[in-house]
């Protein structure tokens, strides 16, 4: 049955890229629950895989001590998805964009505009080691609207 | 005890390998680098190789399978070779257009017109 109250939930893992797997179904499946389309799906689903990896790897440097919390919260008209590490944190507009010049043909550095692009509201926190991120039921994602800046 | 199923199938054909993703969804950092060792193993044996990498299976991936594309373009290109992308379903041909990997990758519709547009072999 669709719940009218938002379901919260926040869950502590370790560094582990596994550790995703039971996360992302649980909030894929409340996403389903809540009657978002499968474009939104596929969108929560990248950005929250993303997210992830980007705390694990970047903020907690892949140390199996280090744990990263997601806390994340549905309505019937959007997710909101917060994932904090235990890293130090970074500069987010420090990241170079990887559509252009040498960075198109570098094997890393999409994941925080896949981010960007698939969700509709991102938001670090002030230390860079917490993401919340925001997608609307239904609502366009930048991806689909965004036409690349003239290089 | 449950098979554990190959996360590639490769096909040789006259004019190109054809190697095809089995798996719906390449996420886990193990199985991307199990796929690299794989698809770069098929590369070596071949002096200049014309790959098409079939992804009619894939249904979702991640970033870090844009990263193992790059890196097997570089190595295919070493060698003079060629590389084709296929039947990538409509939400992860996004992913490639928003990272405008579209310009660095030929893509094509299927297996057909991917060997098309490959040199013929003498």
């Amino acid at each position: 049955m669709t719940s009218e109250k938002p379901v919260n939930h926040s869950i502590v893992v370790a560094s582990e890229p596994s550790a995703i797997v039971e996360i992302s179904r649980k909030i894929l499946s409340s996403l389903k629950a809540s009657k978002f389309g499968q474009e939104d799906i596929f969108a929560v689903h990248l950005a929250l895989e993303e997210a992830f990896i980007n705390s694990i790897r970047h903020g907690n440097k892949m140390d199996p001590t280090k744990e990263v919390k997601i806390d994340y919260s549905v309505t019937l008209d959007k997710i909101e998805i917060s994932i904090t590490d235990q890293g130090n944190g970074f500069k987010p507009d420090a990241v170079p964009d990887p559509r252009f010049g040498d960075n198109l043909y570098k094997t890393g550095g999409r994941g925080l505009f896949l981010i960007r692009s698939y969700m509709n509201e991102i938001k670090f926190n002030e230390s860079g080691n917490g993401l919340r991120m925001v997608k609307y039921k239904g609502k366009s994602s930048l991806a689909e609207t965004q036409t690349p800046p003239q290089s | 005890m449950a098979a554990i199923k190959p996360k590639i199938s490769v096909q040789y054909t006259e004019n190109a390998t054809v190697i095809t993703f089995t798996s719906e969804k390449i996420l886990e950092e193990k199985d991307i680098q199990s796929i690299q060792e794989s698809i770069m193993s098929v590369i070596e044996q071949a002096e200049r190789i014309s790959l098409i990498l079939d992804f009619s299976n894939v249904k979702f991936l991640s970033s870090a399978v844009l990263g193992l594309l790059i890196r097997v373009s570089k190595k295919i290109y070493e060698r003079d070779g060629r590389l084709s992308l296929c039947s990538i379903n409509p939400k992860i041909y996004e992913i490639f257009k928003i990272t405008r990997l579209t310009k660095i990758f030929d893509i094509y519709p299927d297996i057909e017109s991917a060997t098309e547009g490959l040199p013929k072999s003498d």
